[in-house]
């Protein structure tokens, strides 16, 4: 791992900083009826902040902006594979046309 | 011995020894997406069913509560990130202050489950101990409710054993670093750690919305 880059302490602040204004933001947005935009935003918009928060803490309190491309690999095959997980059984149960 | 930073081993060069310490963190994290994930998905099955229900289930556990945890756990993992720089930073005397400093965030986590979980004891929104989601409900809705209940507990349940595991490791870690065990050369331990911290603030991120911010409008 070429992680003789050491991050500085300004850097998880800024981060820091920026969770908490998604933070803010996601309760602020659950407060607003999104949903007449169209059916669902709530939900989109909520996901949405926090799959950004989630990448925040990844890239810079993980390291992983910093990591090697293998190390980086491994990363996002897990977002794969629980993509595959949450879609497939999804989409299981949306097409069963049982009465 | 690897323990003192030295070339150990299989491996070829320093880079590669800790890189593969990373990578097998990396990849036990990887086992506890999938892990959170089949709770997620249940989540996301039931929730999609019985949509008002989980809704009206969600305004009744405290928003504020989970708030105040998010900004707690996301202040825990920065100075879990704030413990590892120290010790790649050479600065020994501040590795078991932030050490401490995330032992303190985590505990006071747990301190505001436990408020929670005693909430919802006092209203009977604990499945199987004389649940009553409200005192009307009927029958269908004190079984949809139950459904998010479940999954409630069964998911902040989940992750608090591993906020629970994680202070017992920090625990291991501050001793450590009050031995100066902690240098820039070695400080494998710290970053494993972190990692496996910051893992479970991640899951808090999507535990927050999920299940407090249904519909609050």
């Amino acid at each position: 791992m070429s992680e003789h880059h050491i991050v500085s302490p300004k850097i998880y602040f800024a981060i820091f900083a920026a969770l908490m204004v998604c933070t803010g933001l996601t309760v602020w947005a659950a407060e607003v009826d999104l949903n007449h935009i169209f059916a669902g935003m709530n939900i989109v918009v909520a996901l949405t902040i926090a799959t950004l928060k989630a990448s925040l803490v990844v890239l810079f309190f993980m390291h992983g902006k910093y990591s090697s491309k293998r190390t980086q690999m491994v990363i996002i095959c897990s977002m794969f594979w629980l993509a595959i997980m949450l879609f497939m059984t999804m989409s299981d149960y949306l097409t069963r046309a049982w009465s | 011995m690897h323990r003192t930073g030295e070339l150990f081993g299989q491996f070829e060069t320093m880079d590669q020894q800790r890189e593969s310490a990373s990578l097998g963190m990396w990849v036990f994290l990887v086992t506890e997406v999938l892990f959170f994930g089949g709770m997620f998905m249940t989540y996301t099955l039931n929730r999609s069913t019985y949509p008002g229900v989980f809704a009206e289930a969600s305004r009744s556990i405290r928003l504020s509560l989970g708030a105040i945890n998010t900004v707690v756990l996301i202040g825990s993992s920065l100075t879990m990130a704030m413990a590892v720089w120290a010790s790649q930073a050479g600065k020994k005397k501040l590795i078991p202050l932030f050490l401490i400093g995330t032992l303190a965030l985590g505990t006071v986590f747990l301190g505001i489950k436990g408020i929670e979980y005693h909430d919802k004891y006092v209203e009977h929104h604990i499945p199987g101990l004389n649940f009553s989601f409200e005192p009307n409900a009927d029958v269908a809705t004190n079984a949809h409710a139950q459904l998010f209940f479940s999954l409630y507990f069964a998911m902040t349940g989940l992750h608090a054993l591993h906020m629970i595991i994680g202070a017992g490791l920090l625990l291991w870690l501050l001793r450590q670093s009050l031995r100066g065990r902690f240098t820039p050369q070695y400080n494998t331990p710290v970053e494993l750690v972190g990692l496996y911290w910051h893992f479970v603030d991640i899951v808090w991120i999507f535990l927050f919305p999920l299940l407090y911010l249904i519909d609050r409008h």
